[in-house]
């Protein structure tokens, strides 16, 4: 197990007393599983997210998390002053490899995101898609076990993400990670995950967990991610109506 | 690499130049009007003389030496000590509301009125004027690394520690450079009120620099040295605004992206 996750509670406090962010949250992820979490908007999943990587502390519950974690961003918060190389080996910088290691890498994972005619420019010279790509490529640099991500694609176009599900599976294909993805688009969801894990509304609790058995690649404009997208979001709209 | 000699920079260098030539015709132009008598405004040809007199006999590069000494030291400590001072003053909450306030105060205070101060505490010598440029720079310089350290982007931070930059490192690979465009605007600006600071502490008591040089030409009712001098004064001000500085926030900038080259 790479996750487990055992009666996770989170309360925030407002102006109006306490909100129960997160309610008796019980997940078990397996090692290379591709899960995502999908649901309203404060319903809590980031939360999760940011419990999983140690930036938050649950009230209650316990987790367990066997491996390194890498995180990702809905900005691609690459570092302006540094060319897309120096973003890319970063972490191995600060880690002080020896610098032909460190080149190879770089070269390597630049390859992986098919940037590697980019390594000399420096951020403000790419286009969101791009900078996405740095970002994945200087968390993957480190070799983290776990792979969350928050929202990453959010902030780019259709066609760009489209482009980006197609790498993002080729990508986690080959690096057999554990992926945690949080997004609020159930077609992204159900084109990326081995599980979605839909969320309830305040309280954050887990509504239902749909297991997607659709073989990869998987295409957007496929028929049966499609249906599975509607069930899906039919659950959903019942849980947004109730607000 | 980029080229400097672009068409377009090639063209406004060409443009100031003949806007400066276009100046000195005017100058000599005003001259010839006679509307002041030459010992009180003389031609741009007799300051040329004086000043290249001045090089020639030593007396300016004097000058510029023992000025840019002072400067040199006056700045460094402020930025070194200042720059500290700014870097606590937005890291601990009790001192920005104690010592923060003070700087805040201080600051309001125009850099000359420390001199009647300086030459008590010090005497007429050298001390007494370096104090004087540190005050005039080392408050600014405060303000400024202050108010650049806490608008570093929270985000820069998360992506570091995320990546294993964690205290010293963080520091010198996240902190310090996300804070170098704003901090090299605070430094420019400092050097300024130093620049500023030291001549008039330069003028207001005896010893020498390029400021005693020019009330030197007044007390001799030497118009030609006094406007020398002066213009020796602006060309420094234009080398470190424009060139030393002014170049280095520009390619600063043109690297992250915050200008159209």
């Amino acid at each position: 197990m790479r996750l487990r996750i055992r009666n996770i509670r989170k309360n925030f406090k407002t102006k109006n007393g306490s909100v129960c962010a997160l309610d008796n949250i019980n997940l078990d992820i397996q090692p290379g599983e591709f899960v995502c979490l999908v649901g309203p908007s404060g319903c809590g999943k980031s939360t999760l997210l940011n419990i999983m990587a140690g930036l938050e502390k649950q009230d209650s519950g316990r987790i367990k998390v066997d491996g390194k974690i890498g995180l990702m961003f809905q900005e691609p918060a690459l570092f302006p002053w540094l060319k897309v190389k120096d973003n890319v080996g970063f972490g191995l910088k600060i880690k002080k490899l020896e610098k032909q290691k460190q080149e190879k890498f770089i070269d390597a994972h630049l390859k992986m995101v098919h940037l590697q005619n980019f390594a000399e420019s420096y951020p403000h010279e790419l286009s969101g898609g791009m900078k996405q790509r740095v970002a994945l490529a200087r968390t993957l640099i480190l070799n983290p076990d776990i792979l969350l991500m928050d929202e990453p694609f959010a902030a780019l176009d259709a066609q760009t993400r489209e482009i980006l599900y197609k790498e993002l599976q080729n990508i986690w294909q080959l690096t057999k990670k554990t992926v945690v993805f949080v997004t609020h688009n159930v077609r992204e969801a159900v084109c990326l995950g081995d599980r979605v894990v839909v969320f309830s509304a305040r309280p954050g609790r887990i509504k239902k967990i749909f297991d997607v058995d659709l073989s990869r690649p998987r295409d957007l404009g496929n028929l049966e991610l499609i249906k599975m997208s509607n069930k899906i979001m039919d659950v959903l709209k019942s849980e947004i109506k109730e607000l | 690499m980029q080229n400097i000699f672009t068409k377009k920079r090639v063209k406004s260098v060409v443009i100031k130049i003949l806007f400066l030539i276009f100046l000195i015709f005017l100058w000599w132009l005003v001259f010839k009007l006679e509307i002041w008598t030459p010992w009180l405004f003389p031609d741009p040809v007799t300051v040329g003389k004086t000043m290249m007199k001045g090089f020639s006999n030593g007396t300016i590069w004097m000058g510029i030496m023992i000025s840019m000494k002072r400067i040199f030291i006056g700045f460094g400590f402020s930025l070194l000590f200042g720059g500290l001072l700014g870097f606590l003053l937005a890291k601990i909450k009790i001192l920005d509301e104690t010592v923060g306030f003070l700087v805040l105060g201080l600051q309001t205070l125009p850099s000359i009125c420390w001199l009647p101060l300086a030459l008590l505490w010090f005497g007429l010598n050298e001390q007494a004027i370096i104090f004087v440029v540190i005050m005039g720079c080392i408050l600014s310089i405060t303000i400024s690394v202050e108010s650049a350290v806490k608008s570093i982007p929270p985000i820069f931070i998360r992506a570091g520690k995320m990546l294993g930059a964690e205290g010293f490192s963080l520091y010198r690979y996240v902190i310090f450079p996300a804070i170098l465009p704003s901090l090299i605007t605070g430094i420019k600006q400092g050097w300024s009120f130093a620049w500023r600071s030291l001549m008039s502490g330069e003028m207001l008591f005896i010893t020498v620099g390029l400021g005693q040089l020019l009330m030197m030409g007044r007390e001799l009712n030497d118009m030609s040295q006094v406007m020398a001098i002066m213009l020796v004064i602006i060309i420094i001000g234009i080398i470190f605004d424009k060139l030393v500085f002014g170049v280095w926030e520009n390619n600063l900038r043109r690297k992250w992206g915050l200008v159209k080259s």
